[in-house]
């Protein structure tokens, strides 16, 4: 028998198997396909202060080896996901769940961060600085240590759940943001988000995109995700949440021995919606077979 | 939804640029016509969304266009390929709310699913009149079949090639005869939101988007509705006229 326990900030998973949020929804859609209670948690989607249409349509392009997405954030605002979401996924759903937050200034995260706070079914926040700072001409929080640091200081204020900064690629120097993540309290960082692309049309000659732009999943993104993991993992020792086209276990083992105690799976519930309970049931056999016994211990070990 | 592996039993040229498909697997997912399935193509990241156009227990019919590289990939397989597929997507056409004389209305590529949904209203002793679309004569496909059905069909080109020239908006408009109690349509967005504003009785309208899943887990396809966002993909693809905003 192999373990694939392991432990986030004092909360023990099952497996480290946990979908991304924005591609597993409030998670009942696929409770239809599966019994969603093997993961070892579940990445809500991305929640703002108030409720998000997001961008305009089309807002999905296809890549070579992944997609683009310009959603924008859509939901229903976070009073409405807590009255309403919440509660039909707790009827899925029985383990502490992680609560993406999103927000456009400080006080918007801390507004969404304070209600969160009180959700019993809420074991992590996980917060997802990539969004544009409307009161610093749309630079994106986590583009520098700064306003990285000056947002995890807000939410570790105003809740006790452990705080999982989720850092955009976008950046020259991932570590130095996960540092300051680390120094103004945070207990974990998630990364990588989405890298920033377009695609043209070109019979139309025109940006597939409305958006023009849109953030790259995919298993094409999966080396550069692999590469911040683990320059992340030399310069910080909290916990860190290894995401960005990962598709099969040996992609999960791959990640965790980069410096990840738990791994996401993105884009590629989308594809294939069975691909999280796949992964979950083929861990021990790769794990067998690659000598593992204890998942816990392989974390980092490409470091040493 | 459920998730397959269906064997093409064939793949032939009907129209210029236009395949029909025969697929063979589980088909128990399938409740209604306008629904759709979402392949997945060696060489391609995302499934492709394709309406079916016909299905009993054992087999799916779907008609492409050669649109793009997916489409490509789609018309180029063997008798005998083996595809994995999400089956049973979307809401589909509601038939209970045809009337007796429901106007069933294509456009191109959006006229497939029509056809499985005249069939349903013809077992529901309904007699459905069909207004086909098409650019060209070279485009038209499926005809006889509808003709086959026992239904009227009038037949539209936009070059006036073959039957009404113009669009199927034109045919509505010209056709004194025509009584219909409500309307289902399918095709370009253009056509859709002329119909909307030609016809005066209720509809039902199923529209594209591009999607990332297909299943209503990305919110990539959203639109706006009265009622709301819907997710085009699993709220729809057929939305009521009444909420919809134009």
């Amino acid at each position: 028998m192999v373990d694939t326990k392991v432990c986030l900030s004092g909360l023990t998973l099952d497996n480290p198997i946990i979908p991304a949020s924005g591609t597993f929804g409030y998670g009942y859609e696929f409770a239809d396909l599966y019994d969603i209670n093997i993961l070892g948690s579940l990445s809500f989607k991305g929640t703002t202060k108030n409720p998000r249409f997001g961008n305009l349509t089309p807002r999905i392009a296809e890549t070579p080896c992944g997609m683009l997405n310009s959603v924008g954030l859509q939901n229903p605002g976070i009073e409405k996901v807590i009255s309403e979401e919440l509660p039909k996924l707790a009827a899925c759903f029985h383990k502490p769940v992680v609560a993406n937050i999103s927000g456009f200034s400080a006080e918007e995260y801390a507004y969404c961060c304070k209600l969160i706070d009180q959700q019993p079914q809420v074991g992590i926040i996980e917060v997802n600085i990539s969004c544009p700072n409307v009161h610093n001409g749309g630079m994106s929080f986590g583009t520098t240590p700064e306003s990285a640091a000056a947002i995890t200081k807000t939410v570790k204020s105003v809740t006790t759940k452990p705080v999982y900064m989720k850092l955009s690629p976008n950046v020259a120097d991932i570590a130095s943001i996960a540092k300051a993540c680390e120094e103004s309290g945070a207990d974990g960082i998630s990364l990588i988000n989405t890298l920033m692309g377009m695609r043209i049309d070109i019979k139309r000659k025109k940006p597939i995109l409305a958006n023009i732009t849109g953030g790259l999943s995919g298993n094409a993104i999966f080396p550069i995700a692999l590469r911040m993991v683990w320059q992340v993992y030399e310069a910080v020792s909290i916990p860190i949440i290894g995401m960005g086209g990962v598709s099969s276990a040996e992609d999960v083992i791959e990640m965790m021995l980069a410096g990840a105690t738990a791994v996401q799976v993105g884009a590629a519930n989308l594809i294939h919606p069975f691909i999280c309970k796949d992964i979950i049931e083929n861990l021990p056999s790769v794990m067998q077979k690659l000598g593992i016994s204890n998942l816990k211990q392989i974390i980092g070990g490409a470091h040493q | 939804m459920t998730q397959g592996i269906y064997k093409i039993l064939s793949n032939r040229c009907v129209a210029k640029n236009t395949f029909e498909m025969v697929l063979e697997g589980d088909t128990s997912s399938l409740r209604l016509p306008g629904q759709f399935i979402n392949i997945l193509l060696d060489g391609c990241f995302l499934r492709r969304p394709i309406s079916v156009c016909d299905y009993d227990s054992f087999h799916i019919t779907i008609i492409y266009k050669v649109v793009g590289k997916g489409t490509a990939l789609l018309s180029k397989l063997n008798e005998g390929t083996s595809l994995d597929i999400l089956c049973g997507l979307g809401n589909g056409f509601d038939t209970a709310k045809s009337g007796f004389s429901p106007l069933l209305i294509g456009g191109g590529a959006g006229i497939p699913p029509m056809y499985a949904l005249a069939k349903q209203l013809l077992i529901e002793k309904k007699k459905p009149i069909a207004i086909l679309g098409f650019n060209t004569a070279d485009e038209i496909f499926y005809r006889e079949k509808f003709e086959a059905l026992g239904m009227h069909v009038l037949l539209c080109t936009a070059d006036g090639s073959i039957g009404i020239k113009g669009f199927v908006t034109d045919a509505i408009r010209n056709t004194s005869y025509l009584d219909y109690s409500f309307y289902y349509a399918c095709g370009p967005e253009a056509m859709l939101k002329a119909i909307y504003h030609t016809c005066s009785t209720d509809g039902q309208m199923s529209f594209e988007e591009r999607m990332g899943c297909g299943f209503g887990a990305c919110m990539g396809c959203s639109c706006k509705t009265k009622y709301g966002n819907k997710r085009i993909c699993k709220d729809g693809p057929v939305l009521n006229k009444e909420e919809i905003l134009w």
